[in-house]
């Protein structure tokens, strides 16, 4: 039996096929799944800021874009998964409330969008696939068994990327 | 440096944030009345400091379907403000003010959308009229903004402003009751000094 293990915001969670993981209404906030193909292993981050060294609290390391996804790579290699395999797939990042002004907070998505590639770039993690922007939030449910990332929202059909 | 945090926060602290919430709830319990010319009581408002992980499951789910309206403020204090109400309760309150009868289902059309920002625009508007007069201080809001979505995304707009702070979020859980019962959800963000304002003007240091 598989199981679905889920990823709260400011969380993250490996798993190894044929279990999965999901994480439910992403917002502005971003989940980024990363698997090795290969061995079927992979993992779930559900990151609410781009950048941890702006910030003075910063103990969570899950809730950050840098050091989250850091973190998610790191745990899927300890649990048996290959560096150099991994490839990532990433949805959310909406802007949920259209303001006039243009301030940072009402971006926040779209930077935490920005820096979630910045990151996997810099790690040199492959994107697939991603769905991100708009301004509605995403159930989204990955299987690093097959690399489906299924993605729910309100009166849309299931989709996968 | 600001000497709040949100992650240690003294009862004496909580216990002010508690009461500013009680009564900001009042107010717009009585602005709800006037609004729909009908009594309206209230039920005591809950204050709590929640994790991020336990808001979803307060609201019945991150996947339950809510309507959010929110403002962001200026003035001497600086941050946000957000009304949330199940999408049920959104759909009975607008069907109330504007008298027809309740849908319930298909997406809400541009008037009852309008309606519930108006709605959500006196309601918060009753709460920071309330804490200006409390601590003396200017408190200016937006326009207000809406979304009806999911209850985990429209909560990671106030959950990204408090992730900036720590890991827990305020919110103030309010239930109003006339012919009709409404859960109704305040959460208001200030940034870090205007904590440290709002506590200083009511003496605390």
């Amino acid at each position: 039996m598989s199981e679905v293990i889920k990823v709260g915001m400011a969380d993250l969670k490996v798993c190894i096929s044929p279990d999965k993981v999901t994480t439910l209404g992403l917002g502005s906030c971003v989940g980024i799944a990363i698997r090795d193909p290969e061995t079927g292993i992979g993992g779930l981050a559900h990151i609410m800021l781009p950048d941890s060294t702006q910030i003075k609290e910063n103990s969570n390391i899950a809730k950050f874009a840098d050091t989250g996804i850091e973190e998610l790579v790191r745990c899927i290699v300890k649990a048996g998964g290959a560096r150099r395999r991994l490839v990532a797939k990433i949805a959310g990042g909406a802007q949920m409330f259209a303001f006039q002004n243009n301030s940072n907070l009402v971006r926040v998505g779209e930077r935490n969008v920005e820096a979630s590639k910045a990151k996997l770039k810099e790690l040199g993690i492959p994107i697939l696939a991603q769905d991100t922007g708009e301004n509605y939030g995403r159930t989204v449910v990955f299987s690093p068994e097959n690399g489906e990332f299924l993605i729910r929202a309100v009166g849309k059909e299931l989709y996968t990327i | 440096m600001s000497k709040f945090d949100l992650n240690h926060v003294s009862q004496q602290y909580f216990d002010i944030l508690k009461e500013l919430g009680n009564i900001g709830a009042g107010n717009a319990t009585t602005a709800l009345a006037q609004m729909l010319g009908c009594k309206v009581d209230m039920k005591v408002p809950q204050v709590k400091l929640l994790d991020f992980r336990e808001v979803g499951a307060v609201m019945g789910g991150e996947e339950q379907i809510m309507a959010g309206i929110y403002l962001l403020v200026e003035g001497d204090i600086t941050g946000s403000i957000m009304f949330l109400l199940n999408e049920q309760s959104a759909r009975e309150l607008v069907a109330k003010l504007m008298g027809m009868p309740a849908t319930s289902d298909g997406s809400l059309g541009e008037m009852e959308l309008s309606a519930l920002k108006e709605i959500g625009n006196i309601i918060t508007g009753a709460y920071l009229n309330s804490l200006s007069m409390l601590t003396n201080m200017k408190i200016i809001p937006s326009v207000p903004a809406i979304s009806i979505d999911m209850a985990g995304a429209i909560l990671s707009v106030p959950a990204i402003e408090f992730g900036e702070l720590g890991d827990k979020i305020l919110l103030i859980q309010t239930q109003f009751t006339d012919d009709l019962t409404l859960d109704g959800f305040f959460i208001l963000v200030p940034d870090l000094d205007s904590y440290d304002k709002i506590l200083g003007s009511l003496g605390i240091n």
